[in-house]
């Protein structure tokens, strides 16, 4: 199955969710932002979003900082 | 990396209009080397914070989509410090999750006289400087 992540297509072997896509991918769900066909998704929906053919999935890390507490 | 002087001024501008507030952005342009500034993405802090600064997730997603369009780079993370010095900060280090983008900071410590230093944050503990120029 096909689908898109970041723009570039990525073929997946397997069924998955955006919380397993992310585990693959290293990529911890406290510190990104997930849009699945731009929608925006909660990180509770994370475990039960089931990517389906074409879907257009979108990754961006947290860009933050700021001084010591 | 390069900015151009408008860009550099640009950033120098939100820097001192949203002071005391923390201001940040994106850099734009060529990944290189040697790295090219050619568009600047004057980003909300959604923290609203003299302390902290992280980047509206919605318009992050904006921009990295127009970048891919346009076929330009990540080249810059910016922000501004309004009282410390032009250096990652412990909270700035933790949450930089793109080892191949610059961070580009701005002290307004001193109003009168801004400074900016550009670093790589390749983890917590290793910071390295990167040298940046303006030049047309
Ligand atoms: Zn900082």
């Amino acid at each position: 199955m096909k689908v898109f992540i970041n723009g570039k297509p990525d073929e997946l072997d397997e069924v998955m969710t955006i919380a397993r896509l992310l585990e693959r991918r290293k990529a911890r769900p406290e510190i990104v932002s997930v849009e699945v066909n731009d929608r925006i998704l909660q990180r509770e929906e994370y475990a039960k979003t089931i990517l389906r053919e074409g879907d257009a999935v979108e990754i961006v890390f947290f860009m933050g900082g700021g001084r010591e507490a | 990396m390069i900015l151009t002087p408008a860009h550099w001024e640009a950033v120098l501008e939100q820097a001192r209009r949203e002071y005391p507030r923390e201001a940040c952005g994106i850099l734009a342009g060529r990944a290189g080397p040697p790295q090219r500034v050619e568009r600047i993405y004057p980003m909300t802090n959604a923290d609203h914070s003299p302390a902290t600064y992280l980047m509206d997730p919605q318009e992050q997603f904006r921009v990295f989509k127009e970048m891919r369009r346009d076929g330009l780079d990540l080249v810059a993370i910016y922000h501004s410090h309004t009282a410390s010095p032009a250096y990652p900060s412990r909270r700035d280090r933790d949450l930089a999750f793109y080892p191949e983008a610059v961070y580009l900071i701005v002290t307004l410590q001193e109003r009168e006289r801004p400074a900016g230093r550009a670093f790589r944050i390749l983890d917590q503990d290793r910071v390295e400087e990167v040298p940046f120029q303006v030049a047309g």
